[in-house]
This record gives C-alpha cells, structure tokens and sequence, in this order.
C-alpha cells in the first residue's frame, strides 16, 4: 500500500487547462441531471402510486368498474402494447423502404426533397394527428374495414361487431395514426444508417455480381440490423407514451380482445389517464399515477430488451 | 477456363471528363499482368472498367471495346451483374462481410448465383477457394467465426477465395497488398504465382519491385498533366519493360525519377 502512495506522490501532476475543466464539469453534471430527473420521475410515480397498487377494490370507488388496480391496468397494459406493436409492424416496413429509397434508390435532388418532407411529418403536433384520425381517417377507413369483416371475418383480428357492423374508431385505426406518428423517426434514423454503409462493403458484394437488390441484402440490412432494431425501439417508445391522437381516436372500453375494427376496444395507458384525469379525485389518482409506473417500467423493459438484441450480435455488427 | 482480354480504342468518362484515353491492349490468359504508373494516371479505372465497376459511380462510361475471349463486355444486351459474375475482383482494403462467418464469405458469391447447393458440395467449395487462397491451414476451426476477426493479411485472402469460390474467368486485384505488412504481402504474391496457372490474373500495384516479382507482362500509365486523360504509355514483357522499356517516360518512372 505505502508504495502505491509514494507513486501518486511522485507522479506529476497532469496539466488541467481551464477549458477542459470547465467542459468537464459541464458535461458531467448535465449527465448526472439527466439521472437525476429520470430518478425524481421513478420516486414520484412510486411513492403516489402505491396507495393506488394497494388499495383494495372498495377503497379505489366505482371509477374503476369496481376493480382492483391489477385487474383495471391489465387491460390498458394489453391496449397500450397492442396498439403500439401493430403500429410498429405497420410503420417498420414502410421506413426501411422509404429509408432505402432515399439513401440508395432516388436521384439526389428527389432524396433531399423525401428526407425534408419526411422530417416535417415530426412537427406535425400530436393532437393535429388525433384530429385528422378521428375527423378524416377514420370516415375514409369505415368502407375497407367492411370489406375486411365481410370477407376476412374468419379471422379473430377481423371479427368486427358481434351486430356485424364494424367501428371505425377502432384500435387499428389508432395504430394506423401511431404508425405515421412514429414513421419519421425510424425513417430518419434508418436512413443515416444506410448512409453509413462502408462503400467497401458495397463494392465487395458489387464485385461479385450482386444486383442492386443482392447488394442491399448482403452488404446495407447486415450493417444496419442493430440500428433499425435502436429506431424500431425509438419508435416503440414514442407509440407507447402517445397519449392524445390515442385518446381522440379510440373508442374504448376496458376490455382485453385481439379484434381490430370492433367498436370495443382496449384502452391505453396514456390515453386512458389523459381521459380519466381530469375527474380523478382521491385514490383513483393514486391508480391512475400507478398505472404510469406500469408504462414506465414497459418503456424501459422495451428499451432494454433492444439493447440486448443489439448485443447478443456484437461479433458480427460491422463495427470491429 | 481463364481467357484472354482484347481491349481496343478504349476511352472512359465519368459525365463529360475523360479519364482515361485510347487505351489497346492484349491481356494473355493464365498470366499476370501488372499497372503501374504515377497516382491519377488512370490504371485503376481501366482495372475497374474490366468488370464494369466503375459503373457504380454515376455517370460513368466508355467508348470502345473490351472483348473477353471474343464477347464485348460492354455489347447493349450485357448485363453488368453477369459480367461481375465472370470477372472477380479484390480491393486495395479487404473487405470481407463483418456480418458474416468466414464459412458464409466464402460462399457469398455462390448464393448470388441462387444454386441450391447440398452441405458437403458448400463445405467442399469452402475448402477448395481456402486452399487456393492458402488460408485452409489457419483457418479450418473457425468456419463460423465471423470474417472480421482475422488479421489483415487473413482478411485480403479470405476475399481472394470469396473471389475464386465462383471460379471466375478472369481476377483483378486493385493494389491487393497496399494495406498489408511485408510478410502478408509475400504470403499474397506467392499465392499470385499459384492462381495464375488457373486465372488470368491483372493487377494494379503502386509498387514497382511488386510488379517486377509478380507479373509477366506490365503496362506502364501516365498522365501528361494535371486534368489531362490518362493514357497507356506502353505495354510488354515484364523483363523488357524494367530493362529496356522503348519510352523515355517509362524509363524515367521505373527508375524513381517521378510518380
């Protein structure tokens, strides 16, 4: 130990220039504020939500169907998840294809024009979105989803009304909502992506005889695998906490099903306490606060569940 | 299998701008023909216009003929993804796929032509293109490894047999060993020696004691100017062109006066 001491005594001590120091302490605290704000949410969701967690079902009143607070937020867990992955499965395809079309397919005036416009979708205030699904989407959906009951209702995501009319307000109109919603985002991140493809790379798979198609495949979706899971997961994020279009669009009602176009649907977390909030008094506010914690922890689960899809793949990402 | 290439009057653009013009040469199959000449001087170019890579950079064209054993590269109804396929190429840096084991590397090539192709017929393809390129030995336990774990030396020659998996007609190599160490880069030339009783092999090399070792014919380029097209100066048996080249320029090139 003592030799250790006399080292450190000895060492000289590094030069620090006021300007490393100052960016130093400027970074470092705007990381530990970020830490620290995340861990003001976390403490405040807990300590009002838990009264709501552990209240029985009398205590909660009749706001909540006369349910207990598991029994209430599994079906909004099931909503909000639901809603979010069918957005996701509807919006991924869409941005690695526009994505592609932008970095590798379309003349460089066209592709500037998409990737501008594309990011304008981002501005576009969430209520705008609600609006739009609720006054004009879903008018202009009503006569497809029709179609898809008559013709596919064999299949429970198409059952449609028990009546066997359909609703509009249903939750795959929610989903389409979500998906232009979140669109931007994977297109923009996905986009920089395949910007970044080595053009060694493109050129091996060129060299033997790879097609424009061939070469994507073999040398731009491997190099960009763990970035299009970041934007899915981006996206996803961005799908579950959306509260107003949700809220404008859906018809809910606290139910679990897998049909898309009925006119009962499940709710969704933020939805659901955007909607409840503002009559909530006494413990349901507790439940309401607690059924946050429950997306917050969703958000987070999903967020970690990306990053370990991204590192199972490591050896083989392109970046060693 | 290796063929021979005619090239006659060729001059290719990128848009407007010549880079390269009037190029005539014959490229004799199952040897090594070298490029050498100063930075700019357009030997890569023409490298890359032999199996049409050049392509790949917009606007990029060319007038003439590059008649391969006869059929013209460049004829209305040549697919350059079919040229590619006859044509192998290897980079100035390797680039195997990172995504990819070593065993998939190898077999890239193969896949794009879409045969269905049995284990033992993929794991004997494998093993063929690695003893050709001489990786066999250092390799052989680490199939599923992915490519870019090898050295740099290991990664040149693991895209030399990704390029001879195919049993292409001809192989170009674009300054193969110009990021590699001197040990590598004797390992890669003896391997050239070895290829070349299967190939017909061209090769571009800044270095001229490489060219001297490797090839049999050499083909010196220069360029008059800054902005001026690059031409063939002149083209022949590796020994005549380092010892009694016909142009002053060549001679004064070989000798290190310029380049």
């Amino acid at each position: 130990m003592s030799s250790t001491t006399e080292r450190e005594k000895q060492a000289p001590r590094p030069v620090r220039r006021p300007g490393d120091r100052i960016f130093e302490g400027l970074s470092t605290s705007a990381g530990i504020l970020i830490l620290l704000t995340l861990l003001g949410v976390a403490i405040f969701l807990t300590l009002e939500g838990l009264p709501g967690i552990t209240a029985s079902a009398d205590e909660i009143g009749g706001k909540t169907g006369g349910k207990g607070f598991f029994a209430y937020v599994w079906p909004l867990v099931f909503g909000t998840v639901w809603a979010a992955v069918i957005a996701l499965l509807i919006a991924v395809p869409v941005a690695i294809g526009v994505a592609l079309y932008i970095s590798h397919y379309a003349p460089r005036r066209l592709s500037a024009t998409l990737g501008y416009v594309i990011d304008l979708l981002a501005a576009v205030p969430s209520v705008v979105y609600g609006l739009w699904g609720l006054l004009f989407l879903s008018r202009e959906l009503a006569p497809f989803y029709q179609w898809l009951a008559d013709n596919l209702g064999f299949i429970p995501f198409f059952a449609g009304n028990p009546s066997g009319g359909v609703s509009a307000n249903s939750i795959l109109t929610a989903s389409l909502v979500l998906a232009v919603m979140v669109l931007p985002i994977i297109t923009a991140i996905c986009r920089e992506i395949f910007l970044q493809t080595p053009r060694l790379h493109e050129e091996a798979a060129l060299a033997l005889g790879a097609t424009r198609w061939e070469m994507v495949r073999m040398s731009v979706f491997p190099y960009a695998r763990s970035g299009i899971v970041s934007a899915s997961m981006l996206g996803l994020g961005r799908a579950l906490g959306e509260t107003m279009a949700v809220a404008m669009v859906l018809s809910a009602s606290g139910i679990v099903t897998f049909n898309l176009i009925g006119s009962t649907n499940p709710s969704t977390i933020a939805a659901n306490i955007a909607l409840q909030f503002p009559e909530a008094f006494g413990t349901f506010t507790n439940v309401l606060i607690a059924t946050g914690l429950v997306l917050f922890v969703i958000t987070f689960a999903a967020n970690f569940a990306a990053r370990a899809i991204v590192e199972r793949r490591k050896d083989f990402s392109g970046a060693n | 299998m290796a063929k021979s290439i005619d090239v006659s009057d060729l001059n290719i653009y990128y848009g407007d701008f010549l880079a390269v013009e009037g190029v005539n040469i014959t490229i004799p199959a199952k040897s090594v023909t070298a490029f050498i000449g100063p930075s700019g001087c357009g030997k890569s170019t023409f490298l890359r216009s032999l199996n049409r890579m050049h392509e790949v950079i917009k606007g990029a064209h060319v007038e003439g003929k590059v008649l391969v054993d006869g059929t013209d590269l460049y004829a209305p109804d040549m697919d350059p993804v079919n040229v590619r396929r006859l044509i192998g190429m290897v980079f100035q840096r390797p680039n195997p796929f990172p995504t990819m084991s070593i065993y998939d590397n190898v077999l890239a090539g193969q896949k794009l032509n879409s045969k269905k192709m049995k284990k033992s017929e993929s794991d004997d393809t494998v093993e063929r293109a690695l003893r050709q390129a001489g990786l066999w030995a250092e390799v052989k336990d680490r199939l599923s490894r992915p490519g870019s774990g090898l050295s740099g030396g290991q990664q040149q020659r693991l895209c030399i047999a990704r390029a001879v998996a195919v049993q292409p007609e001809i192989l170009l190599m674009d300054e193969p060993c110009s990021a590699l160490d001197p040990i590598s880069t004797s390992v890669i030339e003896d391997l050239i020696h070895e290829l070349k009783t299967e190939y017909t092999i061209v090769i571009v090399t800044h270095n001229m004691q490489q060219a001297a070792r490797v090839s049999d014919d050499t083909a010196f380029f220069n360029l008059a100017g800054v902005g001026q097209p690059g031409k063939l100066v002149e083209s022949g048996r590796t020994e005549k062109i380092f010892s009694n080249p016909d142009n002053p320029a060549t001679e004064s090139y070989i000798q290190g006066r310029f380049g």
